[in-house]
């Protein structure tokens, strides 16, 4: 069993689509200790959602995990049921999406949607469930939560309705939360309370998150490590002052440039970098982020990069870097 | 609330009160009449019959008074049926084909409901192509061809059911079938392609991520979204259905309103036709008030106005 509350070990997972196999996944490891915070960044595509859908059983059909192994909380995901799935999820594991607008059903009560979950997972009666909805409610900062269970999603603004999605996703007290770009969709405004009552929350249950996000400025002020994802593969992986301030891969290190100031106060969006991203039907040989790198050598069109790692958990996948500390390795010999 | 009650009722009036006007003076533009198709009628005789049913005066005149007494619950004595008042011969005749017809409608409601979830659950599988085959021919075979197929192997040839009236159990078998084929074909694609649309959408994927069953996703949270283009299909359909359907009718032997409004129209019978018109337009509103309703009452965000 492994020491890590998430532990992600070479995963592959494609779309089997009628136009071919999709390789959405590629060798992609990820590790997460308890009450840790992780950032996955990376354009639109880069598998961020499917890495963390899998580790659900969530992948969408005709998705199917090809590779790997994937341990969450002494559970060996990769060789779970469809029945064991739905004894973890909502309970052990919860995901907030990213547009609340549309995630809760609209025909059925707050209070419903909320309680739902609890009578799932837990012995509660009907009366201890309603209780502990308005106590969630409370803990998710919504007045007269009361009156809110009474009421229907359309009766509700948008940051409110995420506020229901963390307080249904809270519900069982999750080991692991999983936010899938939880604030896209909000105003500005908005998105501060949300995110900042994640944090609040986290500190008080002490739960790991898995943030994914396109915001840098996001990821900066609230994850420890951040994993950086290119074409289906974490293509850098670090703790957070390690991506920021000695990033290593191209693409990393486009994405900071394209960032004016690395202020927490300025959530700026991701300006994508030159080029267009991978066809994942037909993956190239060598690196996928070749034919955008201004570094690429002949060896990154015919073979994939290896691994470098530097320090504990600092690691790239670059010819480039390789060849750096190759070389270096050999000077200092 | 209450204004939606005003305006519904308002509306329920202006409605029917259309319709009927309209018939009445399309009715009477026809050429011919109610008396002349009867080969021995001596131009006294029919000048009799004529004054008798007020039909010798202005039409605006017979207009005014056929909606006077209309307003008053009078709704007139046949023309060709001696004896018989258009009330007594809707209230003998609907309930006929009401029972007919609501048993049709519950029967595609019972199939054509399920049936649709399932073709949407195994999109492009086989079930879902055999149902989606089954739900075509269903649309696109007449009621009649229906009817004889049925009669002739069911009744004619294996001799299992009874071919005419409706005394047994038995004998509802067929014109049941033949009135539910359509419907039930249509709800079929109504409720597949709705729920495909509703399986797709975000809640869903929360409902699985809740933990929650396939079973108690689709029965809680995807079939109440569903059902509503269902709803809305089911309530007019509904006030047709009740109505009777002369083609089954006719076929089964079956005395019910239906063929009565047909019989009405060749015959001229002038008050039946009104009669059975206002009748299935005044059924119809009723259904469009419960559809509204039925609406309200499964997705909260309509509001009644
Ligand atoms: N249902 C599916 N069928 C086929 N391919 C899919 C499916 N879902 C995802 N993919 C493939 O997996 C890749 C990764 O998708 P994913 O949703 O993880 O991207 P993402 O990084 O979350 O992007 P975004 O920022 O747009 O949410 C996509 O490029 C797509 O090709
Ligand atoms: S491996 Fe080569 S192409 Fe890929 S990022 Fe590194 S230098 Fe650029
Ligand atoms: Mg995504």
């Amino acid at each position: 069993m492994s020491e890590y509350l998430v532990d992600i070990k070479n995963e592959r997972l494609s779309f089997f689509t009628p136009a071919g196999e999709v390789k959405a996944l590629n060798d992609v490891s990820i590790h997460l200790n308890q009450g840790e915070v992780l950032g996955i960044v990376g354009e639109s595509g880069s598998g961020k959602s499917v890495t963390a859908y899998s580790l659900m059983g969530l992948t969408a059909h005709p998705g199917k995990l090809i590779g790997g192994t994937i341990e969450f909380n002494g559970h060996q995901i990769h060789e779970m049921s469809e029945q064991e799935f739905r004894k973890i999820r909502g309970n052990e594991v919860s995901i907030i999406f990213q547009d609340p607008m549309t995630s809760l059903n609209p025909v059925f009560t707050i209070g419903n949607q909320i309680e739902e979950v609890i009578l799932l997972h837990t012995d509660k009666d009907k009366k201890q469930a309603h209780e502990r909805a308005v106590e969630l409610l409370t803990l998710v900062g919504i007045n007269e939560p009361e009156k809110r269970l009474k009421q229907y999603p359309h009766e509700l603004s948008g940051g409110m309705r995420q506020r229901v999605m963390i307080a249904i996703a809270l519900a069982c007290e999750p080991k692991l939360l999983i936010a899938d770009e939880p604030t896209t969709a909000l105003d500005v405004t908005i998105q501060a309370q949300i995110l900042e009552l994640m944090m609040e929350l986290k500190d008080k249950l002490g739960m790991a998150i898995i943030m994914i996000t396109h915001d840098l400025g996001i990821v900066a002020s609230m994850c420890e490590k951040i994993a950086v994802m290119y074409g289906g593969r974490i293509i850098e992986y670090g703790t957070t002052d390690e991506i920021f301030y000695e990033p290593k891969h191209e693409y990393t290190k486009g994405l900071l440039k394209s960032i004016p100031r690395l202020d927490a106060e300025e959530h700026e969006r991701l300006v994508p970098i030159e080029g267009t991203p991978i066809d994942l039907l037909n993956p190239p040989k060598g690196c996928p982020f070749a034919p955008r790198c201004e570094s690429c050598m002949k060896i990154c069109l015919r073979e994939m990069p290896p691994v470098t790692t530097f320090g504990d958990i600092h690691y790239t996948q670059c010819w480039m870097n390789q060849k750096a500390q190759m070389e270096g390795g050999a000077t200092n010999e | 609330m209450l204004k939606y009650i005003v305006k519904r009722i308002g509306l329920a009036i202006v409605t029917i009160w259309a319709v009927a006007t309209l018939t009445y003076f399309l009715i009477n533009m026809v050429p011919g009449g109610p008396f002349l198709s009867e080969k021995a009628v001596s131009p006294q005789a029919l000048a009799a019959l004529e004054a008798k049913y007020g039909l010798d005066k202005p039409l605006w005149e017979q207009y005014v008074t056929y909606m006077t007494d209309a307003l008053h619950g009078d709704f007139g004595d046949s023309l060709k049926q001696r004896g018989r008042t258009v009330t007594s011969i809707i209230a003998t005749k609907f309930p006929v084909s009401a029972k007919l017809g609501g048993t049709a409608v519950i029967v595609s409601l019972l199939v054509g409901v399920p049936l649709g979830c399932a073709a949407a659950m195994n999109r492009g599988k086989a079930l879902d192509n055999i149902i989606s085959v089954v739900a075509t021919c269903g649309i696109a075979v007449p009621s009649f061809v229906i009817c004889t197929v049925l009669m002739y192997f069911l009744g004619v040839h294996l001799n299992l059911l009874p071919t005419f009236g409706l005394t047994s159990w038995k004998h509802y078998i067929m014109p049941v079938i033949s009135l539910a084929f359509y419907p039930t074909a249509y709800i079929m694609r109504l409720m597949r392609s709705s729920m495909l649309d509703v399986l797709g959408q975000d809640y869903m994927r929360t409902a699985r991520a809740k933990g929650l069953s396939q079973k108690v996703s689709i029965f809680k949270h995807a079939l109440r979204n569903a059902i509503l283009p269902v709803v809305t299909y089911v309530g007019p359909m509904l006030a047709y259905t009740l109505t009777g359907s002369f083609v089954v009718e006719k076929i089964f032997t079956i005395p019910g309103l239906g063929g009565e409004f047909i019989g009405s129209i060749t015959t001229r019978d002038y008050t039946v036709i009104m009669g059975t018109t206002i009748f299935l337009a005044a059924l119809m509103v009723v259904m469009n008030v419960v559809v509204d309703i039925v609406y309200k009452i499964i997705d909260p965000r309509i509001k009644l106005k």
